[in-house]
């Protein structure tokens, strides 16, 4: 009985505390130019019903597309609803296999999402430690870090991928190629994408190391280990944010050009990359559907993302205020 | 600035080094070229033979400097899937490539530079709005999808232009070339607008930002003061000085040009290089797969030294700072 009680309070101040902290969040510079823009907050939505929609797709989407046993060649090649010859059941028309082309973007989305916050969450860490690493150090571990750096940066991010993916999946054992293509495709990209982190992480970590708190912390002999993460990092993490998010779009964008190419995910499971790249075959035949919804819920989801990072940037960059 | 030129081309060659070694680890890991080579029943016997004249029982680092100078010497190998040498291959794909990339870049110049200036000196009008919509939406919209959207809409709808191939093609004898017939330039339109499109986009914000940057400066309130017409400030102060940093972008432009052909080249089905290393990585075709590694690479070194020696011939400003501090 005591316990309960316990965890009952607990949970009251918790509750309080978040509440609070909300209601600062309220008061803050970035809500109030959140609010401002109507183009960000219907971006700020549009991304949300993404989320929701990929997230939520097993037990929202109208049909089980990944599970063979539910498709019916019958149902194949059914326009949208509202054309002539439709089925109501299929709001979005169907595919070659008679899958429904909603559900099928639903469980696309979920792996385009999936694939571009995991390698973003790796490019970011990796990026993150080597700038820090390369900023506060210095010296050789420096030089040869932004060399390597420099020579990424003259190839563009979708070729990198594109090569590494391609060699590293050609290298992969045919049966277990299904499972770790994901892995691989999602290192891919994100080896494609750490030097922004890295260069960025260690501009700001070169401003940082001379401060005086910094200076501080080496006089009482702290370690330089303990001084990069608890010092250096929680002062140069913000920048990594607004990366993040431009790179968000930037990866769902790569994902599903290798995924056009046919060499992104595997035909498992079907991104939106995939569902372009089968939906493109049937263009000529007057099937314009297939491609056009999955490019257009690409197309959205970039746009919506890429306008919240650009916004992200401006608002957080105290000489635009 | 020798000095410079030669840490520069020491650099490329650590580069090309470093990119060879990659494309040679790539044949030693990955399958074995005997195997490629000979028939199912060849004895221990004769591939043990043929391991020794080929040199693949050396030491790694003399099979290294073998590979390398097969590559100097514009060997590269013999392609597994289809059985001809690689370089044949090269030569067979590339002018479709290279003039795939020369249209579009042209195309993104001729409408890139003057959209950017257009957009610089008229902030506020409801036409630079537009553009500087459109190039939002051009930044967002994937390669892929553009092509896919032209061939609905010209190919399939309107049926205007061919959808894909390179068609109306005339042999030179050592270059084939789609510009001298009519059905070549049909069928280059939808690629290179395609492929051209992102860069477009990319050279008319940049003139934009460096005219806006360029017009706020001394030199122009200066050349006005002294009652210069508005063309002459426009297009003799301003944009001369916006183009150095332009230059610099198109030069690794073209870089991306030649990536990003490889996506349009699938989507219009492209006879070039882009296709062939598509097909080499789907078919784990290490030659090919390696070659085209060390070809881009080297393609890429030559692109950015260029562009950084033009640096000193443009802004002749560097070359004094250089003289002025000795060696750079």
């Amino acid at each position: 009985m005591n316990s309960q009680h316990d965890i009952l309070e607990v949970n009251q101040g918790l509750i309080a505390r978040l509440v609070d902290s909300f209601k600062r969040a309220q008061d803050s510079d970035l809500y109030y130019s959140f609010r401002r823009s109507p183009v960000i907050v219907s971006a700020f939505i549009i991304t949300m019903i993404m989320f929701f929609a990929a997230f939520l797709a097993p037990w929202i989407a109208p049909h089980q597309t990944l599970d063979l046993k539910t498709l019916d060649l019958m149902n194949a090649y059914l326009p949208p609803a509202w054309e002539p010859n439709s089925d109501p059941n299929f709001l979005l028309g169907t595919d070659d296999q008679g899958r429904d082309i909603l559900s099928g973007m639903m469980f696309g989305l979920r792996i385009s999402l999936g694939v571009g916050f995991a390698s973003v969450i790796v490019s970011a860490i990796v990026g993150t430690l080597l700038g820090l690493l390369s900023g506060y150090l210095g010296g050789r571990l420096d030089s040869f870090i932004m060399r390597v750096a420099d020579v990424q940066l003259t190839f563009p991010a979708i070729l990198i991928a594109l090569l590494i993916d391609g060699i590293v999946g050609s290298l992969l054992p045919k049966a277990a190629y299904n499972e770790l293509k994901l892995y691989v495709l999602v290192l891919a990209i994100a080896a494609s994408q750490w030097v922004n982190f890295a260069r960025t992480v260690r501009g700001s970590t070169l401003v940082e190391k001379n401060k005086e708190y910094v200076q501080a912390a080496k006089v009482i002999g702290v370690h330089p280990f303990w001084i990069m993460v608890r010092h250096v990092l929680p002062n140069v993490i913000s920048p990594v944010l607004v990366i993040a998010t431009l790179s968000l779009a930037l990866a769902i964008l790569t994902e599903a050009t290798l995924s056009f190419l046919g060499v992104g995910v595997p035909p498992t499971s079907p991104s939106l990359g995939t569902l372009i790249r089968i939906g493109q075959q049937y263009l000529f035949s007057g099937e314009w559907w297939m491609t056009i919804f999955p490019s257009s819920a690409l197309v959205i989801l970039v746009l919506a993302v890429n306008l919240l990072g650009d916004w992200l940037r401006d608002a957080l960059n105290p000489k635009l205020r | 600035m020798l000095a410079f030129i030669i840490q520069r081309l020491l650099q490329a060659v650590v580069v090309m080094l470093s990119v060879s070694f990659v494309s040679f680890a790539l044949f030693q890991f990955v399958g074995d070229p005997i195997n490629n080579m000979v028939g199912q029943d060849a004895t221990a016997e004769q591939r043990e033979l043929l391991r020794e004249r080929l040199g693949l029982n050396d030491p790694w680092p003399l099979q290294f400097v073998k590979y390398v100078g097969n590559i100097v010497q514009g060997e590269f190998g013999m392609s597994y899937r289809v059985g001809v040498p690689v370089e044949d291959l090269i030569a067979d794909r590339l002018p479709a490539t290279i003039e795939l990339v020369l249209v579009s870049a042209l195309l993104a110049l001729l409408i890139g530079v003057p959209m950017g200036v257009y957009t610089g000196l008229n902030r506020n009008s409801w036409l630079s709005r537009l553009f500087l919509t459109i190039s939002l939406i051009g930044i967002s919209l994937p390669t892929f999808v553009i092509g896919i959207l032209l061939i609905l809409i010209f190919g399939v709808w309107l049926q205007w232009l061919p959808t894909f191939g390179r068609a109306g093609v005339v042999d030179l004898g050592w270059w084939t070339t789609s510009f001298l017939t009519l059905d070549g330039w049909r069928s280059l339109i939808m690629p290179s607008i395609t492929l051209a499109l992102f860069q477009l986009t990319l050279i008319m914000r940049l003139i934009r930002a460096e005219m806006l940057e360029v017009l706020r400066t001394d030199y122009i309130k200066f050349a006005r003061a002294r009652g210069l017409r508005n063309r002459a400030v426009h297009f003799r102060h301003a944009l001369k000085n916006t183009l150095v940093p332009v230059i610099t972008i198109t030069g690794l432009q073209i870089g991306s040009l030649l990536a990003f052909s490889i996506i349009t080249e699938t989507v219009f089905q492209w006879p070039g290089m882009g296709l062939l290393i598509l097909q080499a990585i789907q078919f784990v075709d290490i030659p090919v797969m390696s070659s085209y590694l060390v070809l881009i690479a080297f393609l890429f070194v030559l692109i950015n030294l260029i562009v950084d020696l033009l640096y000193f011939i443009v802004d002749p400003r560097l070359r004094l700072d250089s003289l002025g501090r000795g060696a750079h």
